[in-house]
């Protein structure tokens, strides 16, 4: 029992950690990546050095990092926690602190249910590589990321700002009507599945992954997701140029969450894209005891190598798909608000609906 | 006057969808970042050192390259023995549109020429940088060519220069 309890931590651990550590590595590859592909070279000036002559090896391995620009985001987090907290008149007091920390909470909650590697038999025990193998993982996504906007609406109404409340209803309404296509895409790939488990679904993408059987879904999940997390193109309730949005009272790491937040559900969705549609912790042609090719050759491999070729996987996915949100985030221009509710309403929920009727159609005729 | 009725195209059906578009945007944007990350990496091994990765120049430590005409700071230039070449004839001053130069003018010892400064002052936090004063000097004793860029100072006194500063730059 007790160690089923450490066991099940240091998973959670694991996840929390990578997830924090992405959402935190995004604000340098957010600089980076932008700066690239602009033809520049990025935020570069924040470095570590250390004056004495005896830590010269310190300042060696520094060296790069520093080059690079990676402490930035430490000195962003150093700067945020030093910022003064500011509460604007009238605002109510506890629901302004509470909102960032609604927020945040529920958009890490939800990276309990994702499975990030198969079955580990260590120890004559079994390890399921997933925090809470919920079977009803999927219900516990949506449930999470729809209480997340919550904290957004929340962060609208308590500041006393119109722009904020403006930005607080604009999250409202364009969380609502994705909130559905994200849902009835999903529901493609869970007919195909034929399980509402996420570690199910994983499995029954071992021989076809699921943008092969479900492309429409895919790009409609993508879309969608991507509009949950409240980023260009889909960033009108921030709207950084006319309205600041939800967080325009916040200041200091309150305003710190919600960036966060944002980062987390980047991540987030990235991990959701992966195990829905792009075979989880899936290796092509590796099965649980080694490499088979359709060839005829066969590798052979122990266990834990294929668990751990499985883990690096998933995370491997999941960073290609952050470069990808990444180079949406930084290509495209955002949608006028009229704009987002037509393609949200018009065209990606009626286009989920077909999907969801033909996949069970065809589901059921080969059933 | 006759209109000319411009029609709007009408969105067709892939336009709606915005797919197209989002996968040209994508395309371009990410031909850049691949180029530009295989450029930094060939230079990390010391290759392609003539392709250039990004357009910055970074600033303090690296200079852009001025072009020859490029009016930077003024200096007044001397004479053989020192004395500053101005003969005091104020054209500078008449024809500066931003009225940033004074200059008091005083006899000359050497009785060839008339007069020369007795002060010469130029407040840069005016100078709009437009050379005119180069242009109508007869006697070239003002030049813009010290390529001095960087000038700031904590205080609008600090921006201004006298007869000193300015032969010595
Ligand atoms: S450059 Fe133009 S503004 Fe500056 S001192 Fe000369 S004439 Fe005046
Ligand atoms: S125009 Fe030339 S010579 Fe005349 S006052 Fe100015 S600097 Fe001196």
């Amino acid at each position: 029992m007790f160690t089923e309890f450490l066991i099940k931590a240091g998973l959670a651990l694991f996840i929390l950690g990578n997830a924090l550590n992405f959402a935190g590595l995004l604000t340098w590859v957010e600089r980076k990546q932008s700066a690239v592909m602009q033809d520049r070279i990025g935020a570069n000036r924040a470095r570590i050095e250390f004056g004495s002559k005896w830590l010269s090896p310190v300042n060696w391995i520094l060296g790069p990092l520093n080059a690079l620009g990676i402490f930035h985001a430490l000195a962003d987090a150093i700067k945020m926690f030093a910022k003064e907290d500011f509460m604007p008149r009238g605002a109510d007091r506890f629901l302004h602190t509470l909102a960032p920390a609604i927020s945040v909470v529920f958009a890490l909650a939800a990276f309990a249910v994702v499975p990030f590697g198969d079955v580990w038999h260590v120890g004559g025990r079994l390890v399921n590589l997933q925090v809470s193998g919920l079977n009803a993982g999927i219900l516990f996504v949506f449930a999470m990321m729809s209480l997340g906007v919550y904290g957004v609406i929340l962060a609208g109404f308590s500041s006393n700002n119109n722009y904020a409340l403006l930005g607080g209803m604009r999250a409202a309404s364009q969380m609502l009507s994705y909130e559905i296509t994200m849902g009835l895409a999903v529901m493609g790939v869970v007919l195909c599945a034929g399980t509402l488990d996420l570690q199910g679904i994983v499995r029954s993408q071992s021989a076809l992954w699921g943008f092969a059987t479900q492309p429409l879904a895919f790009l409609l999940f993508m879309t969608a997701a991507l509009a949950e997390t409240k980023r260009v193109p889909f960033d009108l309730p921030e709207g950084e140029s006319e309205i600041i949005g939800y967080f325009v009272e916040y200041s200091g790491m309150k305003f710190g969450m919600f960036f966060l937040t944002d980062l987390v559900e980047t991540v987030l969705v990235a991990c959701l894209v992966t195990t829905f549609f792009f075979g989880g912790w899936q290796v092509p042609y590796l099965l649980p005891d080694g490499f088979h090719f359709p060839w005829g050759a066969a590798v052979a491999l122990p266990h834990t190598a294929v668990i751990v070729l499985g883990v690096t996987a998933f995370f491997l996915k999941v960073i290609c798909f952050n470069w990808l949100f990444m180079a949406i985030r930084w290509t495209l221009p955002r949608f006028r608000y009229d704009q987002l509710m037509d393609l949200g309403w018009k065209i990606l929920f009626p286009a989920s609906l077909v999907n969801t009727i033909v996949t069970s159609v065809i589901v059921v005729m080969k059933g | 006057m006759a209109t000319k009725i411009i029609k709007r195209k009408e969105l067709g059906f892939w336009d709606r969808t915005y797919l197209p578009a989002v996968g040209l945007g994508l395309w371009i944007t990410s031909r850049h970042f691949f180029r530009n990350m295989a450029v930094h990496a060939l230079h990390l091994f010391g290759f392609a050192k003539n392709l250039r990765g990004a357009e910055t120049y970074q600033y303090p430590e690296e200079q852009r390259p001025l072009s020859k005409r490029t009016r930077t700071r003024h200096r007044l230039t001397k004479r053989e023995d020192g004395s500053p070449r101005c003969v005091a004839c104020m054209m500078c001053e008449t024809v500066c549109p931003a009225r940033c130069i004074n200059i008091v003018a005083k006899e000359n010892p050497d009785p060839n020429i008339e007069k020369m400064p007795a002060s010469f002052d130029l407040d840069l936090g005016m100078c709009v940088y437009c050379g005119y004063c180069v242009e109508v000097c007869p006697e070239d004793a003002i030049r813009m060519d010290t390529r001095i860029l960087d000038i700031a100072a904590y205080s609008r006194e600090g921006m201004k220069l006298d007869m000193q500063k300015l032969l010595n730059p």
